[in-house]
């Protein structure tokens, strides 16, 4: 569809003149064409939710994965048929691909802008989604990220964007009080690969440990291509350090775990959610047994029951990483559309920062800044070439995951029975 | 003797009556692109910032034959003028004017300080040197967080200042004369009135006695170093020219985009500027100008073709548009190398050089 | 003191694979002057084929021993790598070889593109974990460790320098290459085949890329279709330092590259350490008191010693270390 329009677009440019009145007639024309909505009945109207992120290229998967979070979150809300303003709505997931590029998160929210879309969930990257969020705030177009964890997202003050996951500055502190409580390091360095995500996280990291005065060596950086980490190793070992953090992904990480080990370095490894995969076991072998890692959020096996089977259903797979929390993104808009019994984000905006929603990653409420109040966290460890989560961090306090699954299960029998309202089923 | 035969601009009123259809066509455009969408008019200006850095590319590769693998660096330098001097970073908040020039200045330094040392390098190794250059100047500008905080590191630098003058910003929409203009339309005309500049600029520089320079030196340097050419200044100038256009593009960018890192300043940015030069004619403005917007839109183009016709012949997405993208841009270079060298638009010259030498030995 | 011990170990590792990669740099040059920038995806194409034939073998449940397994990896990729060797100077430098200089240096950021970009299509752009079943015994010397990896890289690197420094200075096939770079034309006149000699320097330094490949998968453990780029960058920097065109010269280049690159990374932020000199200014002296350290230039500008290295060379030696020739001729 829009390649063809593009094609009239060319036309009409060369042919010149008396065009631009043209132009604007055919501007006011989609307008109104918005407003009446597409088919249908008059009591019926399309709501469109976009859904932006890497659709294709290395992280595509992931991408995929947020996208089938809103789709259920979509589709269970049409089957509930809910009328809102009177009208009944219809509720339509545009997703688009940002290709995981900053120069494409502008053009992406200006798309959905266009489109006239209530309300966006995504992006995927911080670096994309940045950028594009000054678009959604000029536009008064409220965004909810699912997995953008950069600080600065919503250090910008734009009233209109929100995150269902925990910051890098909540990630952080969480796996320094771990270390600190399970390991009781003395002395600990940090490493970071020189990007926006596994600085930040470092940062954060680091700042934890010095405020509990533990002793930081000067951090050590390299790249996210990096392979040989030997020199930095090498160098560290001689300052024998009980623990060592590094921040970045796990193609750097699985060499760095393998070389510390064959330096001798006999410290803990400890790394955030980009290293926290069972591909460490493949990248680092033996060496990488008994690693901590953590994970902004819940794992998606301790998300709610109804959300996994649901989940499971439709997609006939188990979900990554991020889909319970675009899943709630998405609900969270729809619930606020429906509490404020208007689509118009000038009207509901205001009442996603009252919410108190029950997802399926656990209690949502939005502090200020729009950053969720005490998101999760949780703590992996390396156990026979597996990730096993072996502790939640929840308001800077550690819960066994054992004792978490116990509460957890009781709290989503509760969560069925008293949340009639959003929970329609 | 000019690279672009600019004789067709002489008489002939039919030509007249086409330039003025095409000045027309690109005054509408924006606003036909709208009634599309106006994520349109933001791929445009993209586009037209790719066109002003392949026309600064074009001074130092076309023009006088020094190939620049580190290119983007100057895009960087000025990108990160821009969003220093006008960002809450250090909270300062200097109107555009004053930076613009500025970032050129900056980036016209950082050419000299590039082409200063590497004078004696001739091709392969100044390409090589040119590449590290970039890399360099990227790595600076992921590390300068500490331990003072300059560029931020790779968290970048947000909450950039759209352009403003007086109340005046080219960020918000705007209704004039019942005109509803948004701000990439604004921003559209700001590109449209600095690419005219440039182009002029360009136009006028290549008929000079410096463009001149630049071809003999392009041709044969030790030929033009006989006839008097001062082959070091002149060198030198192709490089700060080239990066201060680099320069002016990078800090329009930051103002566009509202926030940059380093991310956005990496070597496969130089070489796709470089894959638009090569395409579109090296020293052929013209050619270049195409060149630039051909491969500019690919990807929007491919989005729209190469997807949905995999997703319905597959089922899904086999090969990424991105990958194809890549993979035309690499063909476009061995393929233009090999069957056409002096690209889809060549300069007359250009043309002549790159003719095949019979008989003569590969120097 | 061990540190240090242990930083020249991993240097000099390190120095040998960017030896082995600068030798084909070197005497593709040596020979037609073309930097060949594809040559690093070759090394690429090398991990990636061993890669594959090791897991497949692995996998298969094979009663072969592990060294042989990897040996019959490195024997596949030496065949396939001399086969986009042989098809990239067929193909795209030969038709260029009368043409101005720019044209196969375009050509040749083209072919990296493009073997990438297919490496990725073929192999995913994942990285892929290059499997480890040879069991690496930890040796220790002096307070400093040597894998039985690394004992392996350096000596077998140092072998394939040997072998070909023989093959240049001692066959018929070496006199040819001579005199081909030495004067194309005459050699011509002399009954060479010109065409045939300049193939065989590109086969063979594909052969010498695919080792390396196999080196550094089995060393780091991973592949990545993009990690033939920056190691391709450095041996050549490499293949400058010690003068290129010259074969003692890349051997030098690669391994004082790496040992530079490792003392550099290793002391780098001790050496810039600001709090050394923090009476210049209070502010300093008060951060450092809070800090300890306020580093300068860390380990974060590692990538940044090979381009200077390179910078230095050319603008103060432009013909290496033991190099003769004229970086310039045009």
């Amino acid at each position: 569809m829009s390649r063809k329009s593009f094609t009239v677009s060319w036309i009409h440019a060369t042919v010149a003149g008396a065009v631009i009145s043209l132009a604007l007639g055919g501007c006011g024309k989609q307008d109104e064409a918005q407003t009446s909505a597409d088919s249908g009945g008059p009591e019926q109207v399309t709501v469109k939710i976009g859904h932006a992120a890497p659709l294709t290229g290395s992280i595509a998967h992931l991408g995929k994965d947020n996208e089938n979070g809103v789709r259920l979150a979509v589709d269970e809300a049409n089957a509930r048929g809910l009328v809102i303003g009177g009208k009944k709505v219809v509720f339509e997931m545009l997703s688009e691909d940002d290709e995981g590029k900053p120069d494409m998160g502008p053009i992406i929210a200006q798309k959905f802008a266009d489109a006239k879309v209530a309300g966006v969930v995504g992006h995927l990257n911080s670096g994309v989604t940045i950028p594009a969020s000054a678009v959604y705030h000029q536009y008064g177009i409220p965004m909810i990220s699912g997995s953008a964890t950069n600080p600065q997202l919503t250090e910008q003050g734009f009233p209109e964007i929100f995150r269902t996951v925990g910051r890098d500055d909540q990630q952080g502190p969480a796996v320094a009080n771990f270390l600190m409580s399970e390991d009781k390091p003395r002395v600990v360095a940090v490493i970071d690969d020189a990007t926006s995500y596994g600085e930040g996280l470092a940062n954060e990291v680091e700042k934890t440990f010095k405020e509990a005065g533990v002793k930081v060596l000067p951090r050590e950086k390299g790249t996210d291509k990096q392979t040989d980490w030997n020199a930095v190793l090498t160098k560290l070992r001689g300052e024998k350090p009980d623990a060592i953090f590094f921040g970045g992904m796990d193609a750097a990480a699985g060499p760095l775990l393998k070389q510390g080990r064959e330096l001798g370095i006999k410290a803990v490894f400890a790394f955030g959610d980009g290293a926290c995969s069972d591909k460490m076991t493949e990248l680092a072998g033996a060496a990488a047994e008994g690693m901590i890692c953590s994970q902004a959020g819940i794992p998606a096996q301790a998300a709610s029951q109804s959300f996994l089977e649901a989940y499971r259903a439709k997609f006939n797979t188990d979900p990554i990483i991020y889909a319970p929390f675009t899943y709630d993104a998405a609900n969270v808009l729809i619930t606020a559309m429906q509490k404020a019994d208007s689509v118009d984000p000038a009207k509901y905006l205001p009442l996603i920062k009252q919410l108190t929603y029950e997802g399926a990653s656990g209690k949502i409420q939005f502090d200020d800044k729009g950053d969720r109040k005490d998101a999760e966290m949780t703590i992996f460890m390396m156990k026979d070439g597996k990730i096993a989560p072996v502790a939640i961090i929840k308001a800077g306090k550690t819960i066994k995951f054992e004792d978490f699954m116990k509460g957890a299960t009781a709290e989503a029998s509760t969560v069925q029975t008293t949340e009639p309202a959003t929970e329609q089923k | 003797m000019s690279d672009t035969d600019t004789s067709f601009l002489k008489s002939r009123p039919a030509v007249w009556a086409g330039v003025a259809l095409m000045a027309a066509a690109l005054v509408v455009l924006p606003f036909a692109l709208a009634t599309v969408g106006t994520a349109w008019v933001r791929v445009t200006n993209l586009a037209i910032l790719f066109v002003l850095l392949s026309l600064g590319l074009n001074i130092v590769v076309g023009f006088a034959g020094l190939l620049d693998l580190g290119y983007i660096a100057f895009y960087g330098v000025g990108a990160y003028a821009y969003a220093l001097l006008a960002s809450p970073h250090f909270g300062l908040h200097l109107p555009f004017w004053i930076i613009l020039p500025i970032g050129a200045m900056l980036a016209c330094v950082f050419g000299i300080l590039l082409g200063a040392p590497t004078l004696k390098l001739r091709g392969d190794y100044l390409a090589i040197v040119t590449l590290g250059f970039g890399e360099i100047v990227r790595i600076f500008l992921n590390n300068l967080s500490q331990p003072v905080n300059i560029t931020n590191g790779p968290q970048g630098i947000s909450l950039i200042d759209p352009f403003r003058l007086g109340s005046f910003s080219f960020r918000d929409n705007q209704t004039f004369l019942g005109l509803t203009a948004s701000g990439p339309i604004k921003y559209y005309y700001l590109l449209l009135v600095v690419l005219i500049a440039v182009v002029i600029v360009n136009i006028r520089l290549q008929d000079s006695r410096i463009g001149r320079a630049w071809v003999a030196i392009r041709e044969d340097e030790v030929a033009a170093q006989a006839m008097g050419i001062n082959t070091r200044n002149v060198k030198l100038l192709a490089f700060a020219m080239g990066a201060s256009f680099g320069g002016i593009a990078g800090g329009i960018f930051a103002a566009i985009q509202g926030f940059i890192s380093p991310e956005s300043f990496v070597l496969v940015q130089s070489i796709m500027i470089l894959s638009m030069v090569v395409l579109g004619g090296m020293g052929n403005i013209f050619g270049v100008i195409l060149g630039a917007v051909l491969l500019s839109f690919v990807p929007e183009i491919l989005r729209y073709t190469v997807q949905p016709v995999q997703t319905t012949l597959f089922g899904r997405v086999l090969i990424d548009p991105e990958v194809i993208r890549m993979l035309l841009f690499g063909l476009a270079l061995v393929l233009m190398m090999r069957y056409r060298p002096a690209g889809l638009w060549p300069s007359k010259t250009r043309r002549r050089e790159f003719a095949p030498r019979n008989g003569r030995e590969g120097r | 003191m061990d540190i240090f011990l242990q930083q020249i170990i991993n240097g000099l590792t390190l120095g040998s694979v960017y030896a082995i990669v600068a030798l084909g740099y070197t005497m593709v040059y040596g020979i037609v002057q073309l930097i060949n920038f594809a040559h690093g995806e070759v090394v690429m194409v090398g991990a990636m084929v061993a890669l594959w034939v090791i897991t497949a073998l692995a996998g298969s449940g094979t009663t072969l021993p592990p060294l042989v397994i990897v040996l019959i990896g490195t024997l596949c990729a030496i065949p396939a790598c001399m086969a986009v060797g042989y098809a990239m100077e067929r193909i795209a430098y030969r038709p260029l070889r009368n043409a101005p200089r720019l044209a196969p240096l375009i050509t040749a950021i083209g072919i990296s593109i493009i073997l990438q970009h297919l490496a990725m299509l073929i192999w995913s752009r994942n990285p892929l974990a290059f499997p480890q079943i040879i069991s690496n015994p930890v040796f220790h010397l002096g307070g400093a460790t040597i894998s039985g990896v690394q004992i392996a890289i350096i000596s077998l690197s140092l072998l394939m320098m040997a072998a070909l420094t023989l093959l240049v200075y001692r066959t018929k096939l070496g006199v040819a290459m001579r005199a081909t770079s030495e004067n194309p034309e005459i050699a011509g006149l002399m009954g060479i085949d010109v065409n045939r000699v300049i193939s065989i320097t590109f086969v063979i330094g594909a052969a010498l890329a695919a080792v390396a490949g196999v080196m550094v998968g089995t060393y780091y453990g991973i592949a990545h279709y993009t990690m033939g780029a920056l190691l391709g960058m450095k041996a050549f920097s490499a293949a400058v330092l010690g003068g290129i065109g010259n074969l003692a010269g890349a051997m030098l280049g690669g391994m004082l590259l790496g040992v530079v690159e490792a003392l550099g990374t290793g002391y780098i932020g001790n050496l810039t350490d600001l709090c050394h000199v923090s009476w210049i200014s209070s502010d300093l002296a008060e951060r450092c008191a809070v800090d300890g350290h306020v580093i300068l230039f860390g380990s974060n500008y590692q990538d940044v010693f090979a381009f200077v290295v390179l910078i230095l060379v050319l603008v103060f030696r432009p013909s290496g270390l033991l190099g003769e020739r004229v970086s310039d001729r045009a």
